[in-house]
């Protein structure tokens, strides 16, 4: 955390979100959904960055927080008939309420231990989804049918089963969350956050309450993370129990190594990076997943701090 | 006048080793008391006891009239008790600005203004003569003027009682004598409690000296008195007569 002049960061941002929104308007039609999704996942990304990059918490357990987004605001649609905002609210209550609960059980622990415990949590999680079959549908899943999935804002209507409504919908909350993001980090929160994962007795000797500190960043990544699943289930219309699965603790794991921990951008660079190695080579071979492994050796052994994190540390050092 | 601080038979034992040995202590507000004795003989742990870093396994704390034995150590912090490591313990990968600015911004009570943490860091370094380093990472300074940072990062909590560890641990001798100079400053506003192995620094500072071996209180007195103390060289010179 450099003494970084705070307009050129805001304007890179800020650039980056135009960027995303004129790209709606030249995009391929496949293209254009995938990056809608990869938006919404960047989000998971960036909640997991939360805790990840900037305190030093490695969690294996996040999907329990984007699947309690996913589940809370799919069920509250499906089975109580609720209007999108109220599901979409529904399920960052249910990602607040269980990262607190999670968090106070698991903060009590640190290093290996945390991931086990948060890991543990997470089976839990899956296992209950797959347990209460008769209402989460169990391994099938379940489709939030497309009737309900409209946007009420005043007169108008929007469906979000339309491409253009779908996008601009991603792209409103990544870039919430992403300026949330950069004002975090540079607040004086961001701060104490960051020197608790660099030295936490030494913050405490500082007269900081670290367990306290450290249980408000689970809570806010969680419920970062629940916003991405909330936004999933109501922009793709399928709720489902591999989103609770250990392969999506461990994605944003990637794809915040992959862009850069604790960087605001890094998340979003990460997710699409991942996203289109595995679609340019299976176009090309049924071995892709050789091919991606190839590409991640080679990441580490070039990028060790991720596409981003290397960047900043070798050119732009003002990189937030 | 009542004392600042107090210990009531406070003891801790590691395993089967009494490491502080039923202390009874007391600190008068505005003094600079060191704490000398042979390697081992407890001191840092009597200290790390007072900033509650470790826990007592008996006995009782009192600062300012107030028992403070159960108290985490971020809450004694708040309390104004305030420590500074023997093992250079800054944050490396953050700027000097920033570890100094984390102390101040959590003292300053309006909370708002982004003026008052720079002005109040600054001015923290300014008194330990870093200003012209704020911007470079803490882990590339001098050792000198990392010790100088932790100080800083003290001062910057407005302590009431200032632990110093061992401060001079590992400084040349031109920055032991300004050294000397600072501690005498943060003096005007603190009291001081300083462990310190180098002898001509406590003679030149302290306003009494306590003495520890084998994790009791050996001596207390002003220099004068622990200086021509018999039992005092023993412990030091191992040589009983």
């Amino acid at each position: 955390m450099k003494e970084a002049s705070p307009a050129k960061a805001y304007a890179l941002h800020v650039g980056v979100i135009v960027l995303l929104f004129a790209l709606s308007f030249v995009l391929p039609e496949y293209h254009h959904g995938l990056l809608a999704r990869i938006m919404v996942l960047a989000v998971f990304a960036m909640g997991y960055n939360m805790l990840f990059g900037y305190v030093g918490l490695l969690s294996l357990g996040h999907a329990m927080f984007f699947s309690a987004g996913l589940y809370g605001a799919g069920l509250a649609v499906i089975h109580l008939g609720w209007s999108v905002p109220a599901a979409f609210a529904a399920g960052l209550a249910c990602g607040a309420l269980l990262a607190l609960v999670i968090g106070l059980l698991a903060l009590r622990t640190s290093g290996v231990a945390f991931m086990i415990v948060t890991m543990m949590f997470a089976q839990v999680f899956y296992l209950i989804i797959l347990y209460l079959a008769a209402w989460t549908g169990g391994d099938q899943g379940l489709v939030v049918p497309q009737s309900a999935r409209v946007l009420v804002l005043g007169s108008t209507s929007l469906g979000l089963t339309n491409p253009t409504v779908r996008y601009m919908s991603a792209l409103v909350l990544f870039s919430i969350v992403l300026l949330m993001t950069l004002a975090v980090v540079r607040s004086r929160y961001g701060r104490v956050l960051v020197a608790i994962r660099e030295n936490e007795e030494r913050t405490k000797m500082l007269g900081y309450d670290t367990f306290s500190n450290k249980l408000a960043a689970v809570v806010v990544s969680g419920t970062i993370c629940a916003a991405s699943g909330a936004a999933y289930a109501l922009l793709f219309g399928y709720v489902g129990s591999t989103f609770a699965s250990v392969q999506y603790s461990i994605l944003p794991l990637l794809w915040v190594l992959l862009g850069g921990a604790a960087t605001t951008l890094g998340p979003l660079i990460g997710t699409l990076f991942m996203y289109y190695v595995v679609d340019i080579t299976s176009g090309y071979t049924s071995a892709y997943l050789l091919i991606v492994g190839i590409a991640l050796i080679l990441l580490v052994l070039f990028f060790p701090k991720g596409i981003l994190g290397t960047i900043r540390q070798r050119w732009l050092g003002w990189l937030p | 006048m009542t004392p600042l601080l107090t210990t009531k038979g406070l003891s801790r034992n590691f395993g089967g080793l009494r490491a502080v040995d039923g202390v009874d202590f007391a600190l008068m507000p505005g003094e600079i008391r060191a704490v000398i004795g042979p390697n081992g003989a407890g001191k840092t742990t009597f200290v790390s006891l007072v900033s509650g870093r470790i826990q007592p396994s008996s006995g009782m704390i009192v600062f300012d009239g107030a028992d403070i034995t159960n108290l985490p150590a971020y809450a004694r912090v708040r309390l104004g008790i305030a420590y500074t490591f023997q093992i250079t313990s800054v944050f490396a990968n953050l700027t000097a600005y920033d570890n100094v600015a984390l102390p101040v911004q959590r003292t300053l009570t309006d909370g708002r203004s982004k003026g008052a943490v720079h002005a109040s860091a600054m001015a923290a370094l300014e008194r330990t003569g870093l200003a012209d380093r704020a911007h470079m990472p803490a882990g590339q300074l001098s050792y000198g003027h990392q010790r100088l940072l932790e100080v800083a990062m003290g001062l910057a909590l407005k302590p009431r009682l200032l632990i110093l560890d061992e401060p001079t641990q590992g400084l040349a001798d031109s920055e032991i004598d300004n050294f000397i100079g600072l501690v005498r400053e943060i003096a005007k506003s603190a009291t001081v409690l300083l462990i310190e192995h180098n002898m001509p620094v406590v003679m030149q500072l302290a306003d009494r000296i306590t003495v520890f071996n084998a994790g009791k209180i050996l001596a207390e007195g002003t220099p004068e008195q622990v200086r021509a103390n018999a039992e005092v060289q023993d412990a030091y010179l191992g040589t009983t007569p």
